[in-house]
C-alpha cells in the first residue's frame, strides 16, 4: 500500500525525522489559511499529492507545467495550487491517461546548502528489503535529487548499502557508517546517525516495504532534512497497523482493482483488448505472455486463485467486461484440485447473464474436465475450446484480430 | 530416490482442525501420503479422521514429533501465526518445514529465516504448492503430496521440477506425464520475496539425486535466484535443464499476485533472465505450453 509524501512526512515527524514544515489542503476555499500559517520568507513550495513519481516534471493535461512548483511569495503559491488542484497531472509513471490532483500540500521552501562546486547539497537514503540476503539493506548516496537508478548505473561507486541483521536490529556504528559514507563531519554528522536510527525504527515497526528520501537535503543553516518522502507498506502487515490502513486514498487506486478484491480476485488492468481469466498466478501472467506472443495484446492480470467458485467467475467476468477495450476473453484454468465443472457452469452462468456477445475461448484442464466441457458444449453458447495454452492463445488471438 | 521427501515420509500437519489443512489432509490421505499427525494447540487428544484412519492430533510440534516419528511438517496455519509454526517446526528439529500459507508479513519472515540459520530445518515456501514426490501406484498414488498439488497429474518418474508457482508447476508436470515422463520431485518453493528454498537449493538437490535425469525449472519476473541458479548450473550441472520465465508481458512496478513479482534492477526482467538461461545452456522454452517440449529436445528421456 502506497501512501501519499503528506501523509509519509507526518509519519517521519511522528518518529522524530526533521521535514520542512507543510500543510495538506484538499478544498480550495483552505488555501488562504494554510500558507497564511507558513512562514513564507524564503518562499513556499506547492505540490500535487498523487501517488507517482516525476511530479516535478509532470504536465498537466490542460497544458501547466509542473506539479511540484517553487512560490516565491503567497499570491504566487496560491496561483500555483488553484492551477493544480482538480486538474489531471500526467509524469512518467503515472501513463498517458493521468491522476487527477486532489490534495495540494504547501510547505515553506527549505534554503539550500550548496556545495563547493556549486550543486544544491542533496543525498539518498532508502531503506527497503534485499531480496539476496533476506535482511532490510540502508541505500545511501551522495547524488540525490536525480534518478538514483541512473546513479546506480553510471557511478556505482556513489551508492552505499548497510545490510542489517534483523536478530541485532540496527546497530549505531551501522548508522555512523551511512554518516561516514555521505561525507558529514561534526553537527552534520550527528544529525545523520540520529536521523537514519530513527528512520530505521519507522521502516521496521510500521512494516514498510520501503522507505525512500530523495532528497535529503542540507540547508543553509546546516540542518538535515527529508525534503520528499516516499513510503510503501507491506500488504500482508496492514492486519497490524489500522492506523496505516486509514491512510488508504481510494482515489489513487483502480476502481476496478478496489472491486477485484472483493471478490478474492487479483486484478490488474493493462492497454491491450485480449482479456484473461485464469487461476493461479504464474499460470496469469504465462498467459499474458502467450497472448503476446501469438501477437495479441493482454488487456489485464487477472487471477481467479487457487479455488475459485461460480461467485468468483461471475464477478471477474464483469470486471473484465467494464473495459471498453476488450474484444475478446480467454479464459485458462487448470484445474488441478477444483471441479473444472464448477468452473465450467460459472463461466456459462456468467455469458448468459452478461449477454456476453464478444469471442470467448476457454481452456480448461485438470479435475473433472470431461463434464465441464460437456457442459460448456451443452449451454448452446458460441464458446470455442482450447486444447492446450498455446492452441488457446491461437484462437483468441485469431479471432480478435479477423 | 528422489529428493527432501520419499514413499513412507511421516508428515504432520500444523492447522489440520481449519477448512484449508484438514481439506488437503485428506487428499493427502487419500493419495496414499504418510500424515501420521495433526497439530492445533488446544485441541491435543483429538482425532482427525478420515477415510477409516485416525490421525492424533497434538498441542505441540514437538510432541507430535516425539510420539509419531513425523521429519516433514505442512503449515496450513493463518498468516500472523504462520512464522511461528515454522519456528515451532525448527525447536522440534523437524527435516523439513513446509509453509502453504499465503500472506505473511515479510518482516515475521526475514527473522524467521534469521533464526533458522544454522538448524537442521529446511524451510520450503511460504505461500507455495508445497511438493509431491509421485507415488509408483495408480495416478501416482502411494507418493508423498505435502501442500496443495493436485496429486493425480503426476507420474512416478525422473524429472525434477522446480518452481515458484502453483498452477505453471502443474501445467509443467501434466505436460511431461502427458508425453509419459515421470517425475522424481516437484518443488513449488513460493512467490513470496523472502523464502527458505531457492531456486538454486532445489538444482543443488536435484544434481546430486540419482533417480534425476533431468530439470525444468520455472521463473517469474523479479529478483536473482533464477539467474544464480542458471550461472551454477552452467558451470556444476551434470544433467539436461529446460527453464521458463514468465513476466514478459507483465509493467513495470506492479505486484502480480506473487509479492516475489515486481521489477526492479537490471537483471530481473523476463528478457534478461531468458538472455543469461541461453547463455548457461539452458533450453528455454518459448511459451508456457513449450515446457516439457524444451525439456525433450535436450533430453531423449
Amino acid at each position: 500500500m502506497n501512501i501519499h509524501e503528506h501523509q509519509a512526512k507526518a509519519l517521519f515527524e511522528k518518529f522524530g525525522v526533521a521535514v520542512p514544515k507543510g500543510i495538506a489542503v484538499q478544498k480550495a476555499s483552505d488555501f488562504e489559511s494554510a500558507v497564511g500559517q507558513l512562514d513564507a520568507k524564503g518562499g513556499l513550495m506547492v505540490k500535487s499529492q498523487i501517488h507517482a513519481g516525476g511530479r516535478g516534471k509532470g504536465v498537466f493535461t490542460d497544458g501547466f507545467k509542473g506539479g511540484v512548483k517553487f512560490a516565491p511569495t503567497r499570491e504566487k503559491a496560491l496561483e500555483h495550487a488553484k492551477a493544480m488542484l482538480g486538474n489531471t497531472l500526467v509524469t512518467a509513471q503515472t501513463g498517458p491517461e493521468g491522476r487527477k490532483v486532489q490534495t495540494i500540500y504547501f510547505t515553506e521552501a527549505a534554503n539550500l546548502g550548496k556545495r563547493p562546486d556549486g550543486r544544491d547539497d542533496e543525498y539518498y537514503l532508502a531503506i527497503l528489503l534485499d531480496r539476496a540476503t533476506s535482511r532490510p539493506v540502508i541505500v545511501a548516496s551522495t547524488e540525490g535529487g536525480v534518478e538514483i537508478e541512473k546513479v546506480a548505473h553510471d557511478t556505482p561507486e556513489r551508492i552505499f548499502k548497510v545490510h542489517v541483521d534483523p536478530a541485532a536490529g540496527l546497530q549505531a556504528y551501522q548508522a555512523r557508517q551511512v554518516a561516514f559514507a555521505l561525507g558529514f563531519t561534526g553537527e552534520l554528522h550527528k544529525q545523520c546517525v540520529a536521523l537514519v536510527s530513527k528512520l530505521y525504527a519507522f521502516f521496521w515497526e510500521k512494516d514498510c516495504s520501503m522507505v525512500e528520501v530523495n532528497p535529503l537535503l542540507v540547508t543553509a543553516e546546516g540542518r538535515l532534512l527529508a525534503l520528499d518522502a516516499k513510503v510503501s507498506f507491506d500488504d500482508n502487515a496492514l492486519f497490524r497497523h489500522p492506523d496505516v490502513v486509514a491512510l488508504r486514498d481510494l482515489n489513487e487506486e483502480d476502481a476496478k482493482e478496489i472491486e477485484a478484491s472483493k471478490f478474492g480476485l487479483s486484478y490488474i488492468a493493462l492497454d491491450g483488448n485480449i482479456a484473461c481469466l485464469v487461476n493461479g498466478a504464474g499460470l496469469a501472467m504465462s498467459t499474458m505472455d502467450i497472448i503476446q506472443h501469438f501477437g495479441g495484446s493482454p488487456a489485464n492480470f487477472l487471477d481467479v486463485g487457487g479455488g475459485a467458485s461460480k461467485e468468483q467467475v461471475a464477478a471477474a467476468f464483469k470486471i473484465i467486461l467494464g473495459d471498453p477495450n476488450v474484444k475478446g476473453i480467454l479464459v485458462n484454468i487448470f484445474g488441478g484440485i477444483m471441479d473444472c465443472n464448477v468452473i465450467a457452469t460459472g463461466i456459462v452462468e456468467a455469458v448468459k447473464e452478461t449477454g456476453l456477445k464478444l469471442p470467448l475461448v476457454v481452456r480448461l484442464e485438470g479435475n473433472n474436465v470431461e463434464a465441464g466441457k460437456a457442459t460448456l458444449a451443452a449451454s448452446g453458447l458460441t464458446i470455442v475450446s482450447g486444447d492446450s495454452m498455446a492452441d488457446a492463445a491461437r484462437k483468441i488471438v485469431g479471432l480478435v484480430t479477423k | 530416490m528422489s529428493i527432501l521427501v520419499k514413499e513412507g515420509t511421516r508428515v504432520l500437519v500444523q492447522g489440520i482442525t481449519g477448512d484449508f489443512g484438514a481439506r488437503h489432509a485428506r487428499l493427502s490421505i487419500d493419495y496414499g501420503s504418510q500424515v501420521v499427525a495433526g497439530v492445533t494447540p488446544g485441541k491435543g487428544g483429538q482425532v482427525f479422521e478420515h477415510g477409516g484412519k485416525k490421525v492424533p492430533i497434538f498441542n505441540t510440534v514437538a510432541d507430535a514429533a516425539r510420539q509419531t516419528g513425523a521429519t516433514v511438517s505442512a503449515i496450513f496455519v493463518p498468516p500472523p501465526f504462520a512464522a511461528d509454526a515454522i519456528l515451532e517446526c525448527v525447536d522440534a528439529d523437524l527435516d523439513l518445514a513446509v509453509a502453504i500459507t499465503e500472506g505473511i508479513p515479510v518482516r515475521d519472515m526475514v527473522r524467521a529465516k534469521r533464526a533458522m540459520q544454522g538448524r537442521r530445518t529446511r524451510l520450503i515456501g511460504p505461500n507455495c504448492p508445497g511438493l509431491v514426490t509421485p507415488g509408483r501406484g495408480d495416478k501416482s498414488h502411494g507418493g508423498c503430496r505435502i501442500g496443495i498439488a493436485p496429486g493425480y497429474i503426476h507420474r512416478r518418474g525422473n524429472v525434477g521440477v522446480v518452481s515458484r508457482s502453483g498452477t505453471l508447476t502443474y501445467e509443467a508436470v501434466w505436460q511431461l506425464t502427458c508425453r509419459g515422463k515421470g517425475q522424481s520431485t516437484c518443488v513449488g518453493i513460493g512467490g513470496d520475496p523472502v523464502n527458505g528454498t531457492s531456486h538454486l537449493d532445489v538444482i543443488k538437490l536435484f544434481n546430486d539425486d540419482p533417480e534425476t535425469e533431468a530439470i525444468i525449472m520455472i521463473g517469474e519476473i523479479g529478483g536473482n535466484a533464477e539467474v544464480e541458479a542458471a550461472r551454477w548450473i552452467k558451470q556444476h550441472c551434470k544433467k539436461p535443464v529446460a527453464g521458463f520465465i514468465a513476466g514478459a508481458t507483465a509493467p513495470a512496478g506492479r505486484r502480480m499476485g506473487h509479492a516475489g513479482a515486481v521489477i526492479g534492477g537490471a537483471e530481473d526482467t523476463a528478457a534478461a533472465k531468458i538472455k543469461i538461461f541461453k547463455e548457461c545452456g539452458i533450453s528455454v522454452a518459448e511459451t508456457p505450453s513449450d515446457m516439457a517440449d524444451a525439456l525433450l529436445r535436450v533430453w531423449k528421456g
